[in-house]
Parts: C-alpha cells; sequence; structure tokens
C-alpha cells in the first residue's frame, strides 16, 4: 500500500471542453459598438425665467429649416433638396458677402498657440421645426447634415487659423475652435409646420 | 558506422499538446471577459437609420437605452402594430420613461450620473410624433445627453 501512487489525472480532455466553452462564449458575444449621432437637448426654462429668455433675436439671424409631413424640406419658405441643405447652412452661417439678410457676424477673440487672433463670429441660429408626422429617417437625415456643416466649417476654421484639423487639437484648440464656430441649433416645438404649403 | 548517425529507427517526436488547453483556455477567458450578455430582449423591430456624422459610444455601463419601433411580429397580435416604446424589458407609455431615467440614475455612481447618455434607438419608419413626446420627457427628467442610434454610412 505504501508505494502506491495517485494516478495522474488525464488531462487531454481539458482542452476539449476548454474548446467548447470558448465556442459558446464565441457565439454569445457581441462586438458591435453602438455609434450614432450625439446631441444636447436644451434644459427646460424655469417658470421663473420664463419672461426673461424670451431674447431678442433678429429675424435674419435665425435660418429656419422646416420639414413638413411630405418630408419636404424648406428653408424660411423657400422648398430645397437636401443635397444642397449644407452648403445653405455654412453660406448662412459664413456670410462671406456681409449680407444683410444673413445673419450678422460679431467681432470676438481667441487664443492661438498663445496668441490672441481677431476672429469674426456668427450670430445665426439656426432652427429645426418639424411635423408630428415626418419620418424618423428624414429627421436624422437632416440633423446630420446640420452636423455636417458644423462640423466641416470647424474643420475649415481649425486649418485655417491652427493648420490642423478639429479632431488632431488638443482640449484648448477644440474649445476655441468651438467658440469660434458655436453650434447654435435650436429646436422648436413640432407644429404643423409647412401644412400651408402642402 | 558513422559516429554521429545514431543506430535504430528515427522518429518524429509527438507533437505535445500539454500547452494547447493554456492556449485555449487563455483565449477563453479573453471571450468570458470581454463578452456582455445582452439583458434584454428585443420587443421591438428597429432598423436604425444612416448617417455619416456618427461618432462612437464611449461608455456603454453609462448608457440607458430607449428602443422606439414597431412590436416584433409574435407581439403584434397583443400589441397592434403601431410604434412602441420598450424600456428594458417591457412595452411602457411615455410618461413612464421618467421613473426607467430614475431608476438608471440610482444604479450609477454619483460621478456617472452627469455623464449619463440616453441612446434612442428608433425605427427609421417611425413618425417623430413619438419621438418628440420622448424628448420632451427626458427634458423634464433633465437627462440632456442624448444620442440618436445611427449606422456609419459607408
Amino acid at each position: 500500500m505504501a508505494g502506491k501512487k495517485t494516478p495522474e489525472l488525464n488531462s487531454s480532455s481539458s482542452a476539449d471542453i476548454a474548446f467548447l466553452l470558448l465556442c459558446y462564449f464565441l457565439m454569445t458575444t457581441t462586438m458591435n459598438q453602438d455609434s450614432g449621432l450625439q446631441r444636447r437637448l436644451p434644459p427646460l426654462p424655469d417658470e421663473s425665467q420664463k419672461e426673461e429668455t424670451k431674447q431678442e433675436v433678429n429675424r435674419h439671424n435665425v435660418i429656419e429649416v422646416k420639414v413638413n409631413k411630405q418630408d419636404q424640406l424648406l428653408i424660411g419658405q423657400e422648398p430645397i433638396d437636401i443635397s444642397v441643405l449644407k452648403e445653405r447652412i455654412k453660406e448662412g452661417l459664413t456670410n462671406p458677402n456681409n449680407s444683410k439678410d444673413l445673419p450678422d457676424k460679431k467681432k470676438d477673440t481667441i487664443k492661438v498657440d498663445g496668441k490672441v487672433v481677431d476672429i469674426m463670429i456668427s450670430q445665426g441660429i439656426i432652427s429645426l421645426q418639424n411635423h408630428n408626422f415626418t419620418s424618423y429617417k428624414r429627421y436624422i437625415e437632416v440633423q446630420n447634415e446640420l452636423m455636417k456643416a458644423i462640423n466641416e466649417l470647424r474643420d475649415e476654421f481649425a486649418m485655417a487659423y491652427f493648420k490642423k484639423p478639429y479632431q488632431k487639437l488638443d482640449k484648448a484648440g477644440q474649445a476655441a475652435v468651438r467658440k469660434a464656430v458655436p453650434n447654435n441649433l435650436s429646436e422648436g416645438e413640432p407644429s404643423n409646420a409647412g401644412e400651408e404649403n402642402n | 558506422m558513422s559516429k554521429f548517425k545514431p543506430s535504430g529507427k528515427k522518429e518524429v517526436p509527438a507533437l505535445s499538446q500539454g500547452s494547447l488547453s493554456d492556449i485555449v483556455f487563455m483565449l477563453l477567458f479573453f471571450f468570458m471577459v470581454t463578452t456582455s450578455m445582452r439583458e434584454t430582449e428585443n420587443k421591438v423591430m428597429v432598423k436604425v437609420p444612416e448617417a455619416t456624422e456618427v461618432a462612437k459610444l464611449e461608455r456603454k455601463d453609462l448608457t440607458s437605452y430607449i428602443n422606439i419601433g414597431r412590436p416584433v411580429k409574435d407581439l403584434q397580435r397583443q400589441y397592434g402594430t403601431e410604434p412602441l416604446i420598450q424600456l428594458n424589458d417591457s412595452f411602457k407609455k411615455t410618461d413612464e420613461i421618467r421613473d426607467f431615467i430614475a431608476n438608471e440614475r440610482n444604479a450609477m455612481s454619483e460621478l456617472d450620473r452627469q455623464q449619463m447618455t440616453v441612446a434612442i434607438r428608433a425605427d427609421e419608419s417611425v413618425r417623430m410624433r413619438i419621438i418628440t413626446e420622448v424628448k420632451m420627457e427626458l427634458r423634464r427628467c433633465q437627462a440632456l445627453s442624448i444620442m440618436y442610434t445611427a449606422r456609419k454610412k459607408e
């Protein structure tokens, strides 16, 4: 009895077991990363502040984008195609010819690599209004175009002043670009937008 | 008789399988750690719209999902075909979003609450009425950081 050893455990099947478990986790794992359009909703105005928050906004500073229930797109009263929306927004926000009908610009300063630089900041506000029966797909398309316009403007600005695209800038640089090209998007209550034009 | 050639037949030594199980176990642990089981069953059919300006969701654990779409085929008899809101595992009304957000907030640590994001996974065919109601409700409960889930367009 003294010389008897415990027999060695046969480990050749442990690989099979591990393979089985491995296959199970391989099948059930989900690697998909969610992606989407990030937005920030405006906070609800307090009851007490309601009167004060009604700021005076010049009419020509507001770029009105409406989507009606047939998913048609209107800027102001003019129906346009979604392919030109981005250019129209960019034109409105940069206002290259200082037209009176397009949003004003205000002089301000930002810091570029420690130096203070004079720039013009657009006062434009994009107002997006949709109908209750607008399809979500159309809404996302429009939101996407608006974001693309802002992103491109930021990139152009960053290239002009920082010689780098927006995404490659450091935190301070990005903040400066964001200040120079603000994302002023306001979403109106869905009324019966464009109902009179159907 | 060469000095260097051993006599007798030479065999290829058998491949050692001892390390095989180690490798497999390593892979196994990797998948066990990275896997995240889907906690909720999809009760609505969602085909998210396409967009080009998408950003990746950074913190999945700080995200609450609101699914909006038509009920799946099996449930259509029971719930109809109108788009519904699914929170966690059941269909909810718009005003129940408030409780849902409160619950999700409570499950997070104090620091993470500011970074909470609500992902709206809505089907591209739904009408804006239901989305607007959801957004209004989110504004009421101060969950302002939202994301419209979208696919990246190639």
